[in-house]
């Protein structure tokens, strides 16, 4: 079976405290640390262990720009057969429908049984798997949790609310987007990484790929700045060395019922 | 005019809270725009759930076809396709359905697409605004849409005011023929329910919340030891299980349990929305942080900025000793 897993680079979230630049239009990026998101890691997971079963390969992919090359290459150690990179400057402002579409196009010059992406990334849209499945015509399940390969056919598991599973019958090709848990990502160490330092990871632009009207000038959901919302009545912040904090606690708690 | 549908999440002929809340959304769009509710499936819960948003919308589209009794969001975006006119707005919960489908429903109809909007500005011109968030919601962002073409919305749940239902003696106008070829690649099996685990979280009056924060699976003890000291039981947020540390039945979110604590202790839990939104209750939330930045703070009654490595054993000592 031929599988690509669609990755992005993203600031990790729990190792960055995220402040605004000095215009309040960006991040101040100098100092984050980035990583592959968390999603694509399950479904990079996920790929190699069902091509470890029924054979086939692993191909995974990214639009970015040089220094996504790192999440492509820590995917590759994990197991990842191929990486391509999918770099141009006139990638650069897509919004969602442009980040499929310069993906659709590198799918269209392949030939895939399956397609799976992140249930989301960093911009909490998940918005790329389903658009992708729609360019293609394919079926589409999101938030997959489970996943039993057939001939020409799979079965798979979507978590719903309250944690309960919805099981689909989808026919292949088709694109799913995966959700955390489905299995435990192996761990990539150093050593893992330099062995596949050396490996060619092939770069295209959008003319290697035939694409036009992505990009900024092609958004039409476009981000106009950030901000930190007003903390409004947020809490209420317990000050003090920890024994003074410790013992405002424990009056609020016993006046609130929680001891 | 501006034209906007709102789509009509149900379950056994009930509609989700969201069906109050999307006439304040699109009031926040369009002061003077039409609002029209879709509600598709088939049989005696549709009718039940259409007869309920003539009371809050003023027109209502039925669309029954046996193919959409379930919601499979594969089929429901074909019905949709051939319903919704390709330019108007059309807005759909950010639940699991909602991800489902309204991705893929703006490429079918060639609109704009926004997900996880929590806030509408208004329009100007062919442009909307919107707010959202990113980053687990560490950080909030205006986004501009362009809906000349239309566009296709996910809303967040429990992000707009609720409006008072009852009254709007809506018409309803059955679209059940124009639903077009419902054929699919996807078909639905069955519903597998989650499994019960050994504590029943939504039993306890205090809970012990733990999340990434908590580092590693042996500290966990830590927690526990805590929740012995208040009489509370331990649940905790979606990585805990994901890193198998803890049963699924422990899990506080949308994909998880529906909790109303009296007291919530949420230690090392960012407070995404998916993870608040098991909370319910509006229970007293003591919030115990690293990250003085981390955006439980925003809805926490008591914050703390520690470690909650150092904190947790602390405090547990310090109640002992009451
Ligand atoms: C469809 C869907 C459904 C979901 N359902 C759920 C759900 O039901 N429940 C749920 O919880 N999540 C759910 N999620 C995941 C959710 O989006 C978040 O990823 C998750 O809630 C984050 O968990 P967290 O706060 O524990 O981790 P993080 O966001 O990583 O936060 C960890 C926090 O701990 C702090 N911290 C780290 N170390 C320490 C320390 N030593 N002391 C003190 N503080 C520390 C950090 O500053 C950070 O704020 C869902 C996601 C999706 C897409
Ligand atoms: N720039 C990108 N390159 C490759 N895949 C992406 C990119 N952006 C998003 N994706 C994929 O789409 C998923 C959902 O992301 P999003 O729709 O941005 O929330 C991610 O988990 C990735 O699998």
């Amino acid at each position: 079976m031929e599988i690509l897993v669609c990755v992005k680079r993203v600031p990790d979230t729990a190792e960055n405290e995220f402040e605004l630049n000095g215009a309040g239009n960006d991040l101040d990026r100098d100092d984050l640390v980035y990583s592959v998101n968390e999603w694509d890691n399950y479904a990079v997971e996920e790929a190699i262990q069902i091509v470890d079963k029924v054979g086939g390969n692993v191909t995974v992919v990214t639009v970015g720009d040089d220094e996504s090359e790192e999440v492509l290459r820590r995917e590759m150690a994990m197991g990842a057969n191929n990486g391509i990179l999918l770099s141009d400057d006139a990638f650069e402002g897509s919004d969602g429908k442009g980040i499929a579409a310069i993906l659709k196009a590198e799918i269209e010059k392949g030939s895939y049984d399956l397609i799976m992406t992140g249930a989301q990334a960093d911009e909490g849209a998940g918005q790329v798997g389903g658009m992708l499945a729609a360019m293609l015509d394919m079926p589409y399940a999101s938030l997959v949790n489970k996943i039993e390969v057939g001939d020409s056919k799979i079965t798979v598991g979507r978590e719903i609310e309250g944690g309960n599973q919805e099981m689909n019958e989808m026919q292949l090709p088709c694109v799913l987007s995966i959700q955390t848990g489905i299995n435990e990502p192996r761990y990539v160490g150093i050593r893992g990484i330099r062995k596949v330092a050396k490996l060619d990871i092939p770069v295209k632009s959008a003319s290697d790929l035939g694409v036009e009207g992505v990009g900024d000038a092609g958004a039409k959901t476009k981000r106009v700045d950030y901000f930190v919302p007003d903390l409004g009545d947020g809490a209420e912040m317990l000050e003090g060395s920890t024994d003074e904090i410790i013992e405002k606690l424990i009056e609020k708690l016993k006046a609130k019922g929680g001891l | 005019m501006t034209q906007i549908f709102a789509y009509i999440p149900y379950k056994n002929g009930a509609a989700e809270d969201i069906a109050l809340e999307f006439p304040s959304a699109a009031k926040k769009i369009d002061e003077s725009a039409s609002l029209t509710a879709v509600v598709t499936g088939s049989g005696a819960d549709l009718d039940k759930v259409v007869e309920d948003m003539t009371g809050i919308y003023s027109e209502v589209i039925k669309v029954d076809n046996a193919d959409l009794a379930y919601p499979n969001a594969d089929v429901v975006r074909k019905a949709l396709a051939n319903i919704i006119p390709l330019d108007a707005i059309f807005l759909t919960a950010h639940d699991t359905f909602g991800m489902d489908l309204a991705p893929g429903l703006s490429v079918k109809m060639d609109s704009s697409y926004a997900a996880d909007v929590v806030d509408f500005e208004g329009i100007d011109g062919t442009t909307l605004k919107a707010v959202r968030q990113e980053l687990g919601g560490a950080v909030s962002t205006h986004m501009t849409i362009d809906i000349a073409s239309g566009a296709v919305m996910t809303v967040r749940p429990g992000s707009f005011a609720p409006v008072e239902g009852g009254s709007a003696g809506g018409s309803v106008t059955d679209k059940s023929g124009d639903a077009g070829d419902l054929s699919a690649k996807r078909k639905f099996l069955e519903i597998v329910e989650a499994e019960v685990g050994d504590v029943d979280i939504t039993k306890s009056d205090v809970l012990v919340s733990i999340g990434r924060g908590i580092e590693d699976e042996d500290n966990i003890e830590v927690a526990q030891e805590l929740a012995e000291a208040m009489k509370a039981v331990v649940s905790c947020s979606r990585p805990i299980v994901d890193a198998k540390w803890l049963e699924k039945s422990r899990q506080v979110g949308t994909s998880g349990q529906t909790v109303k604590p009296k007291v919530y202790m949420a230690m090392g839990i960012s407070g995404s929305f998916q993870h608040l939104g098991g909370v319910k209750g509006n229970p007293f939330i003591v919030a115990v942080n690293k990250n003085p930045k981390a955006p439980i703070f925003q809805v926490a009654d008591v914050g703390v900025v520690e470690d909650i490595l150092d904190f947790m054993p602390e405090l547990t000592e310090a109640i002992n000793d009451l």
